[in-house]
């Protein structure tokens, strides 16, 4: 791990690495395990005192069928989110791999909504289809679809999946792009002597070369799913209509600030970490495997 | 590859200008939008430029929305003092600690090194009461400091840095050593230069990432003046039963928009490079 | 320029020895190579005399001065790396500076030694350049101008030319004899190539295993190999080892076929009757004559190399493959027997077990 030539010194690594240590633990390590604290406690209707109640709180939250909503509500959006923006990324990335000459400039167009916060993309892509102002809003009516999100549920979760896939497309375009153009080209040149037609070459060569990539991209896109995407449900529905876009990270902050819930917040908060700890773990071990072949 | 498939190159060009019309699409209509008045966005549905650009961006930089006691620019300004504050922050602490893990044996290193690979695990979304109940106690609360400090240590950096300086040759090291220099002249004399591309690829990754930090800035932020950009974007959808400021939101988000676009575009080279070396 | 000496070295990696005391006494401006495979410890006893790595046990000492406690910078050393070690983002001028720049050396005489060295080197119009833009050879150069401008007391090398095409090697090889000559400075240098130790070496350390085989002139290492596998290194192509065994008068050696080869000194009266290694190099038979003890040799293969033909066979029922050396082209059936003879004084003889030379 370390490298053969150190130095020999024996204070001054201390007060280079303190900066980051210093801020770990005061604004991670401490809140973190405050949070699975507090996940054990419940305070009283006053908040005034709290007391120990173990694994209550998440009992509760299980029972609750505002909470297991709130997971469903999280699987589908996570798992549209992540279908849509690999499946278009990848077709684009196929294409844009083909084009060569012209790449570059492909290139430049699409990967730049990655540099747009998602809450901005959530606004344009409001704009578009409010009711009052939306274009597309407008056109939707104009061919007899009754378009109010506000009012319909999944209309609501099919407008905010829009949001966040379309700014994942260029995230994922990204990495499929150079997993393409990092597979040899004999490989492909060996196919095409064979008599492959350029859909086979892709199917059976270049496809499952990129399976690292599309895993790595299928884990980061549920990762950015799950949490990045807090500033799109609460600019565009808040959860609604009637938490049908009630997702997991959204249901802790408004628990959390909002219903001033701490004890269930906590507890909704260790779930999350739960889940980013495996994500990761998984994401580590698949990459160490990998590496190691 | 010598290929005659016409029909297929054709189909390649349609699907990837159709992608890009499909992604910029949203972005022209926002553009046409901010250049327009509110009247002409609420009666019709305008697909080409206005004549209000100067109008509604000058409007929304000094005097700002209605119901909002900040204008565009001062909320841009703290945007921008967080972004930088986040990126030249973490760059500088994770340069240190890096070369504290990699060049140096000392005892607790693999258990700094673990309690910085811990961080990786937990974004901010997993522990926003907590870490703003800590906030608040140390009076962070509508400062920059509250808006810079929590969001410095994450071990992305870090482990970018840890990876580079693995690659640099021990005999660099030694030659140095016989040169006669320290650690600290190593640090500033070799190891820095030598770490120029990484730094400029983080650089590019961090500042959209600070730029675009929304839920903590949302959470530590009370007095409007303390606003980042994007929360004030958000605010000004609040409107409720009445009609939105839609030209000024729009030109809002069109400068919301090209800070980070045009960091890309112009290190693009370097962000592709950076990325995709990194995050494997 | 100063005298190093080794005194009983060890070293040791937690509980494994590696390097099992090796003592040497080197000269004012000596030029001597550490030679020997890859593994043998070579690279690590040049890195302790640099300071480099810690030692275990024993002494170095500089100019008659303990430097076992000196950091590498106090030690007035300066080494040439195998992959030179330049920093790239450094001009070759800054490169050169560099060490100069830290010891606080006014900016006059830094430039006045940097130009120097250039000059020496014939980098002078490469000084604006950076390392990446420069060949190989180029880079090694710079590498020597960095060593040159400090004038240190000792010049360490460690494998410097192993980097570069056999064509540049060899034209390095040169300059480095050259300024070796010029400037008289006191160099250690380490190599598993031997045609490179033969060549620059005024003395030779053959290491094997963390031992030092044998300490002597290219020359001395040659002509009177000390064990069995310094004999076995030096020298292309290899020695050829047959077993055999002394005659009970300890005056011949006997090998498989009943030929007797009379030695060159008599007096081995405690080693008589044993079995023993025989070895004699390819370039040292001589064709067979009367009165001579002959060996035949089967031609098994050959090599023309344009030079010289080396011919590959096997003598009687020793199934080795034992090396010829003939000059010039020589067209050889295979099979064709050949008789061979051998000078007593171009015999070698070890002791099987321990490896040791065995007489003169």
């Amino acid at each position: 791990m370390a490298k053969r030539v150190v130095f020999k010194h024996k204070f001054l690594p201390y007060l280079l690495v303190a900066p980051q240590i210093v801020i770990t633990i005061v604004f991670f390590i401490w809140p973190a395990s405050q949070a699975l604290y507090q996940s054990f406690l419940q305070e009283d209707p006053f908040g005034l005192s709290s007391k120990f109640v173990g694994l209550a709180n998440f009992v509760y939250i299980f029972s609750d069928d505002i909470y297991l909503n709130s997971i469903y509500a999280t699987a589908v959006f996570s798992f549209s989110v992540a279908a849509i923006a690999m499946t278009v990324a990848l077709l684009l990335a196929v294409m844009a791999d083909r084009a060569i000459r012209a790449a570059t400039t492909y290139k430049t167009f699409i990967i730049w909504p990655y540099a747009i916060a998602p809450v901005v993309a959530a606004v344009l892509w409001y704009f578009l289809f409010n009711p009052t102002v939306g274009m597309i809003a407008f056109f939707l009516k104009a061919i007899g679809i009754d378009w109010n999100y506000a009012l319909n549920g999944r209309q609501a979760m099919l407008l905010v999946i829009m949001a966040a896939a379309w700014r994942e497309i260029s995230y994922n375009f990204l990495f499929f792009l150079a997993g393409l153009q990092a597979i040899p080209k004999s490989f492909i040149e060996a196919a095409a002597i064979d008599g492959a037609s350029p859909s086979r070459r892709f199917w059976t060569i270049a496809f499952p070369l990129l399976s690292p990539t599309t895993f790595f991209l299928i884990v980061m896109n549920i990762v950015y799913a799950f949490f990045d995407t807090f500033g799109i449900i609460h600019a565009i529905t808040e959860g609604g209509p009637n938490e049908a876009t009630n997702i997991m990270v959204y249901k802790v902050f408004k628990d959390g600030f909002l219903n001033l819930d701490q004890g269930g917040s906590a507890a909704q908060s260790v779930i999350l970490m739960i889940v980013v700890i495996s994500l990761t773990v998984i994401q580590f071990r698949y990459i160490e495997r990998k590496v190691h072949y | 590859m010598v290929e005659h498939r016409p029909w297929l190159t054709f189909l390649t060009h349609a699907v990837l200008i159709g992608g890009c019309l499909i992604i910029a699409f949203p972005i022209y209509i926002t553009f046409v939008a901010s250049t327009h008045s509110l009247d002409e966005i609420t009666s019709t549905f305008p697909l080409w430029p206005g004549g209000h650009l100067i109008e509604n961006y000058t409007r929304a930089l000094s005097v700002g929305p209605r119901d909002l006691g900040a204008t565009v620019g001062t909320m841009m300004l703290n945007s921008l003092i967080m972004a930088l504050g986040i990126t030249f922050g973490k760059i500088f602490i994770s340069l240190l600690a890096a070369f504290a893990i990699v060049y140096f044996n000392f005892r607790f290193r693999m258990f700094f090194f673990w309690m910085i690979f811990i961080t990786l695990m937990l974004p901010v979304e997993v522990r926003i009461l907590p870490t703003y109940k800590v906030a608040a106690d140390l009076k962070l609360l509508d400062t920059y400091s509250g808006l810079i400090f929590p969001l410095i240590a994450s071990a992305t950096a870090t482990f970018l840095f840890r990876q580079f300086f693995m690659t640099i040759p021990d005999e660099l090291c030694e030659a140095h050593r016989i040169d006669g220099g320290g650690p600290i002249r190593f640090f500033f004399d070799i190891l820095l230069p030598m770490s120029r591309t990484s730094i400029a690829a983080l650089f590019v990754i961090l500042f959209i990432y600070g730029w675009n930090q929304y839920l903590w800035p949302l959470l530590i932020t009370n007095d409007e003046r303390y606003y980042t950009l994007l929360i004030g974007i958000k605010r000004m959808l609040d409107v409720g039963e009445g009609v939105a400021e839609w030209n000024i939101i729009m030109a809002s988000s069109m400068l919301a928009m090209i800070p980070p676009v045009l960091v890309v575009i112009f290190m693009q080279k370097q962000f592709v490079k950076g990325m995709t070396e990194t995050e494997k | 320029m100063a005298y190093v000496s080794l005194k009983n070295i060890y070293k040791s990696f937690g509980k494994t020895e590696v390097i099992h005391g090796i003592s040497c006494d080197i000269k004012d401006g000596e030029f001597i190579v550490i030679l020997g495979p890859s593994g043998c410890g070579k690279s690590t006893v040049l890195r302790m005399i640099a300071g480099l790595e810690a030692i275990t046990s024993g002494e170095i000492a500089i100019d008659g001065k303990v430097v076992n406690r000196l950091e590498p910078a106090d030690r007035d050393i300066a080494m040439v790396f195998q992959n030179y070690a330049l920093y790239p983002h450094m001009t070759v001028y800054k490169n050169m500076a560099y060490g100069l720049r830290i010891r606080r050396m006014p900016k006059a005489e830094i430039d006045e030694r940097v130009r120097n060295a250039a000059k020496i080197l014939e980098l002078t119009e490469f000084l604006d350049r950076k390392p990446r833009q420069l060949s190989g050879g180029q880079r090694q150069r710079v590498a020597m101008g960095r060593c040159i401008v400090r004038e240190p007391k000792v010049f360490l090398f460690d494998e410097p030319l192993s980097n570069l095409d056999a064509k540049l090697r060899v034209q390095m090889r040169l300059e480095i004899r050259n300024l070796h000559e010029d400037l008289k400075i006191t160099s250690i240098y380490v190599t598993h190539d031997q045609v490179e130790a033969m060549t620059l070496g005024d003395r030779l350390i053959v290491m094997h295993d963390g031992y030092a085989a044998q300490v002597g002139t290219p020359l001395d290492i040659y002509e009177y190999p000390a064990t069995q596998f310094v004999a076995g290194f030096i020298g292309s192509p290899a020695m050829n080892f047959l077993n055999a065994r002394l005659d009970p008068s300890g005056e011949s050696v006997e090998i498989p076929g009943n030929v007797k080869l009379p030695l060159a000194n008599s007096s081995l009266p405690e080693h008589a009757g044993k079995e023993v290694i025989l070895g004699i190099r390819p370039e040292h038979f001589e064709p067979a004559h009367d009165g001579a003890a002959t060996l035949d040799l089967t031609v098994d293969h050959v090599e023309l190399l344009g030079a010289d033909t080396l011919v590959y066979g096997h003598f009687a029922e020793d199934k080795t493959l034992s090396t010829l050396r003939l000059s010039d082209v020589q067209h050889l059936d295979k099979n064709t027997k050949l008789h061979l003879t051998v000078p007593p004084q171009k015999i070698h003889l070890f002791d099987r077990e321990t490896g040791h030379r065995i007489g003169k």
